[in-house]
């Protein structure tokens, strides 16, 4: 009975073998390591947004009289509302940090060159959303912060020139940021960006299963099937769907299927990330006025600026950027070269090995070099933009850009360590 | 790698806790949530001395009772005095515009204030202002220079000045402050109003976030189910790549 009920569903909706191509009998390379928890833990933080966010939708109220007494009220007043806000808004938090270690991760182990290069590009969409989620979800509290912050970042567009000021009037709905701008922002952070975003996460995968997984090594682990590659015993244990070896045209080494032996693996990673971020949610919810930033538990009040209008955390290294150019249009540009330039990687990175375990010393000091003034970059962000600061900030945008043009050059002709043939 | 980034973060940390503070160095509040009798104490302070100017329009009388174990008939009796219902948020009948033409900027709600300001800045700005006869009410503060506000709980504390000591800085005698001291005509001794506030803030804090304790003790519990679930699932993976090592 049931197993007629389910052919009849599999000759209309082939639910097994879609199962099968994307989980059961995907083969994804043995080697992956701590590295590779981040995709699946980003994808664990967007379903914790969605679902949290959808509770508190049912108690908030977009509206610039009542946004602030609504959050106080879901914080107070509704059954485990602190928990949802908490969740939701270390989740804000948690989704930066998982994204950023995730593309640290595509970049040590070239997982945007060739042929994963749209797969990169959809993943630069997916963060240039996430941006634009995270700025509007920030306003919806309605705190001194949302308010400010949201002056600061909308005025970036402002300095455009000639569209500059009717730009802004545009996004605002207002010539202030008002309960306009409000409702419009919450409009979109509910429906229209977790949309995109859950569509560009289809394709991210999509994208990611037709080209398969890196791996830390960055050496394919489909072969062409000419009668060269010897299956080892381990190789013979698995099966694979049969569209990743393209009618016998390919053969798959050092692969596992992804489930049972990744979902089990990522498992444990999960459990890993959700002790620190439990911890986060019930012990340090402000995240020590990072995540929650102190002067946001105020109303926003046009007529009162704050000492210290600082970005949240995860816009910092670019917002570094903005200031670090002393001309306001041309800051703004540089900090959109800053994501452009990491989009444009599989383009600038010209070299034919993918992992910094087999390429020049150099690129392994280039990258070390770039993480350090991301990082560099995250701190002054959050500091008052004062001459020793603005200075460290103008060396620090330097070397950022410094890593994509020395790339650029020493890529194409790279002095390269002899690559394996299978994983390690 | 993670090294290098590790200590890259930890060296620009270290230049992060300089930012900006207050211009005299905060005092650490003693704050207790457990203690139930000084959270009493507190919003008994806060509804006869702060009440008249600041808000409280979040949080509900009923919650403030039944977090802190009073009972409803006697906190209805001894903290709402101008018949409200016990659902109601703590509020006064001051317009925030009389509170502008009177003390130069509305009197903040006081709801989150220790969220805002931290339980330590409210702690010390309670415990300084004192004496001076150049500002409207009387009174300046030095954690908050030139505030508004005027010294509403002097007849606990007494008339309070500074108090200077000669010290030398750079080779050269120079009258330093030193601290607060009262005259003594207040109800209290010094180091009972210190408790006095050292209450009060302690209900300020709890307000700031009543779900605490709450979130505290439902936090070990989920630490402790994840552990064992990170255990749990630590075996399962390790039972289940028998097949591919």
């Amino acid at each position: 009975m049931f197993k007629n009920l389910m052919s009849w569903i599999e000759y209309r909706l082939p639910f097994m073998d879609k199962m099968n191509l994307h989980v059961i009998q995907y083969p994804a390379p043995k080697n992956f390591n701590f590295w590779y928890f981040f995709g699946s833990l980003a994808m664990v933080v967007l379903v914790n947004q969605i679902i949290t966010g959808v509770w508190l939708t049912m108690n908030y109220e977009p509206s610039a009289e009542g946004a602030f007494a609504s959050v106080e009220y879901i914080m107070r007043d509704v059954d485990y509302g602190w928990l949802l806000r908490y969740m939701h808004s270390t989740g804000a938090s948690a989704f930066f940090v998982v994204v950023y270690l995730h593309m640290l991760r595509g970049m040590m182990y070239g997982s945007y060159q060739k042929p994963r290069e749209l797969l990169w590009v959809f993943g630069m969409l997916i963060f240039l959303v996430l941006m634009a989620e995270a700025f509007m979800g920030y306003l919806l509290p309605w705190g001194q912060m949302s308010f400010w912050g949201a002056q600061v970042i909308i005025g970036i567009f402002g300095t455009i020139p000639f569209i500059g000021e009717d730009l802004t009037l545009w996004i605002r709905g207002d010539y202030v940021i008002s309960g306009a701008t409000l409702n419009r922002f919450f409009a979109l952070h509910v429906i229209a960006l977790p949309l995109v975003l859950v569509i560009l996460v289809f394709l991210h995968i999509m994208a990611l299963h037709e080209v398969g997984s890196n791996n830390p090594d960055g050496i394919d682990i489909k072969k062409d099937n000419d009668g060269t590659v010897e299956l080892t015993e381990a190789d013979k244990k698995f099966t694979f769907h049969q569209y990743f070896t393209r009618g016998g045209k390919k053969i798959i080494v050092d692969a596992i299927p992804f489930h049972p032996y990744y979902t089990v693996k990522d498992l444990v990673g999960l459990a890993g990330f959700l002790l620190i971020f439990a911890w986060v949610i019930f012990f340090l919810p402000e995240g020590g006025g990072y995540f929650l930033e102190p002067p946001n538990f105020e109303p926003a009040n046009p007529l009162k600026t704050p000492d210290h209008i600082a970005p949240v955390w995860y816009f910092t290294p670019f917002y570094a950027i903005l200031r670090a150019v002393p001309h306001p249009f041309m800051g703004a540009v540089a900090m959109f070269a800053a994501i452009i330039a990491l989009a444009l990687l599989p383009w600038l990175d010209r070299g034919k090995v993918r992992s910094v375990r087999y390429r020049c010393g150099l690129h392994r000091i280039n990258l070390i070099m770039f993480c350090v003034s991301f990082v560099a970059l995250g701190v002054l962000g959050v500091l008052p933009a004062t001459g020793l600061y603005t200075l460290l900030a103008q060396i620090f945008s330097f070397t950022y850009f410094g890593f994509f043009a020395l790339l650029f050059f020493y890529s194409k002709n790279e002095k390269t360590k002899p690559l394996p043939e299978r994983v390690t | 790698m993670m090294k290098t980034l590790l200590s890259a973060v930890a060296l620009l940390a270290s230049s992060l806790a300089m930012a900006a503070g207050p211009s005299i160095p905060l005092d650490k509040a003693p704050i207790d949530l457990t203690d139930k009798v000084s959270l009493q104490n507190g919003a008994r302070l806060f509804q006869n001395y702060c009440l008249g100017c600041h808000q409280m329009q979040y949080q509900r009388y009923s919650r403030t009772f039944a977090d802190l174990d009073i009972p409803q008939e006697l906190g209805m009796e001894h903290l709402m005095f101008t018949g409200e219902k016990v659902g109601d948020h703590i509020t006064n009948s001051m317009s925030a515009k009389d509170g502008e033409t009177w003390f130069g900027a509305t009197p903040p709600d006081l709801t989150n204030v220790a969220r805002v300001r931290g339980p330590d800045w409210l702690y010390t700005y309670l415990r300084t202002f004192y004496t001076d006869d150049t500002r409207p009410f009387g009174v300046n503060n030095k954690v908050f220079p030139m505030v508004g506000m005027p010294h509403v709980l002097q007849e606990l504390q007494g008339v309070p000045s500074r108090t200077y000591e000669t010290r030398l800085v750079d080779g050269q005698p120079k009258e330093v402050y030193v601290g607060i001291q009262t005259d003594g005509t207040g109800e209290l001794s010094t180091d009972e109003y210190d408790a006095a506030i050292a209450d009060l803030v302690n209900y300020l804090e709890y307000v700031g976030e009543p779900t605490k304790l709450e979130a505290h003790a439902l936090g070990y519990k989920v630490m402790i189910f994840l552990l064992i679930f990170f255990v749990l699932a630590y075996l399962l993976k390790k039972e289940y790549w028998k097949d591919v090592h």
